[in-house]
């Protein structure tokens, strides 16, 4: 990381996938310095030069350094240029940054991993991390709900993991049409489905907020504590420093203390319209 | 080989239902099969029973003329599909269709709703039994409804 945390670093983009109809997955190079170590759940903030700069979470696995994965989807003007890079295009970067997923904190529970949409991303470094290091991990149960098959993200890598007997995966879609063989309906309605020992379970929650706050709840009445619920923050971050205030979410700065907290430390602001 | 009576209360929907009122509803109640394709009822058609799935799936859909039709829920073994037969007048407001084997226990909804009027001990019993259903099928549309893996409309 560069020693003046608001400069961003020059670094190339080496590979450039198309995971749906208006998302991509950009790997990066991790700089000058070769490595530049993260822990799942982190992000970085990605500069177009002379455009702008948003956060984007990391969403490769933590165990390789020497290059760097976002997953972005194209909806602004800055993510549409992102997602326009080609290999060799230079993108200014800087981080990474926040407080990741309860890794250790998890160890010796079981795992509920939660994601809505693109809220696979931040969480598929939790997923290498936890297969790379299995036996630290109880059960390990994947969630997962998008708005349709088609818009279901690293689909091949859901089926690798559904394949894995040492991982349960379940996949929902919000609607389909006639030739979806799966589960049709909300992610938080596969939670009251599963047979898991709430006291001995840790849930990591990423996705839309809606959906997050309806997860939660899901969570809540299966009998997940409040501290044992973990939800990725989607805030407007700028300066990923805590300095500007932007992503202030009460007495919080989601991009210092977060982007990953705890339930019991977002509770009573999750379902206010502002603040 | 388990009786209808057994297989009655041991579902979920009915665990836990006291004895002498499980044997009254038993009295409604019977076994049918579906094969895959089959409609277990049609939207607008009246809710004459109720299904209690044993084993298999069922995907809730509503036609679209002109297009397929949109499937927005999948029921799975231990579900109920359907909650019409509960409110007056009594109509599906969509189709319900087997899309694998399913084998599920039928009941009269006249015959229940009569032991319930009769009863409103079992009545409230029932009525408790489907109502966290109703309620979760009404999250579940307000989630999708509200479209929430659309693109944010913040801006970068």
């Amino acid at each position: 990381m560069s020693g003046d945390l608001m400069i961003p670093e020059p670094v190339r983009v080496l590979r450039r996938q198309q995971e749906l109809a208006t998302t991509w997955t950009l790997e990066l190079e991790s700089g000058p310095a070769g490595h530049r170590p993260f822990l799942p759940g982190q992000f970085n903030m990605l500069y177009i030069f002379g455009v702008g700069e948003v956060p984007i979470s990391l969403s490769g696995d933590a165990g390789q350094t020497e290059t760097l994965s976002h997953t972005v989807r194209a909806v602004g003007p800055v993510s549409n240029k992102l997602a326009a890079l080609k290999p060799m295009d230079t993108v200014g970067l800087r981080g990474p940054f926040g407080v990741g997923w309860p890794m250790t904190a998890g160890e010796g529970a079981d795992l509920l991993i939660v994601a809505g949409g693109l809220g696979l991303a931040p969480l598929r470094p939790a997923i290498y991390h936890v297969l790379r290091h299995r036996e630290r991990y109880g059960r390990v149960i994947l969630l997962y709900g998008t708005r349709s098959p088609d818009d279901i993200l690293y689909a091949g890598q859901l089926e690798e993991w559904s394949k894995r007997p040492d991982v349960e995966v379940h996949i929902t879609v919000d609607h389909a049409g006639g030739d979806w063989p799966g589960k049709i309906g909300v992610v938080p309605s596969l939670v009251p489905a599963l047979d898991f020992d709430p006291e001995d379970a840790v849930a990591m929650v990423c996705g839309p907020e809606i959906m997050m706050r309806f997860t939660v709840n899901a969570l809540r009445d299966a009998g997940v504590e409040d501290e044992s619920i973990y939800l990725s923050m989607e805030r407007n971050m700028k300066c990923a420093l805590g300095h500007c205030g932007h992503c202030q979410f009460g007495s919080t700065f989601v991009c210092k203390d977060g982007p990953v907290l705890s339930f019991d430390r977002v509770r009573g602001l999750l379902s206010l319209k502002e603040f | 080989m388990k009786n209808i009576a057994q297989i009655v209360c041991e579902h979920p929907f009915f665990h836990g239902l006291d004895g002498e009122f499980c044997d009254l509803v038993c009295g409604c109640a019977r076994n049918v099969r579906f094969n895959p394709g089959d409609y277990l009822f049609h939207e607008g058609g009246d809710a004459d029973y109720l299904y209690l799935i044993r084993y298999g799936q069922v995907t809730l859909e509503i036609a679209v003329p002109g297009k397929p039709s949109v499937r927005f829920q999948t029921l799975h073994d231990g579900d109920l599909v359907g909650v019409s037969w509960v409110l007056p007048p009594y109509h599906w407001a969509y189709d319900a269709r087997a899309i694998t084997l399913t084998r599920a226990i039928a009941m009269d909804a006249r015959c229940l709703r009569k032991k319930c009027d009769d009863d409103p001990v079992l009545g409230y019993d029932v009525l408790k039994r489907v109502l966290p259903i109703l309620t979760s099928r009404l999250h579940a549309t307000q989630m999708q409804i509200l479209d929430v893996y659309g693109a944010p409309e913040q801006p970068e």
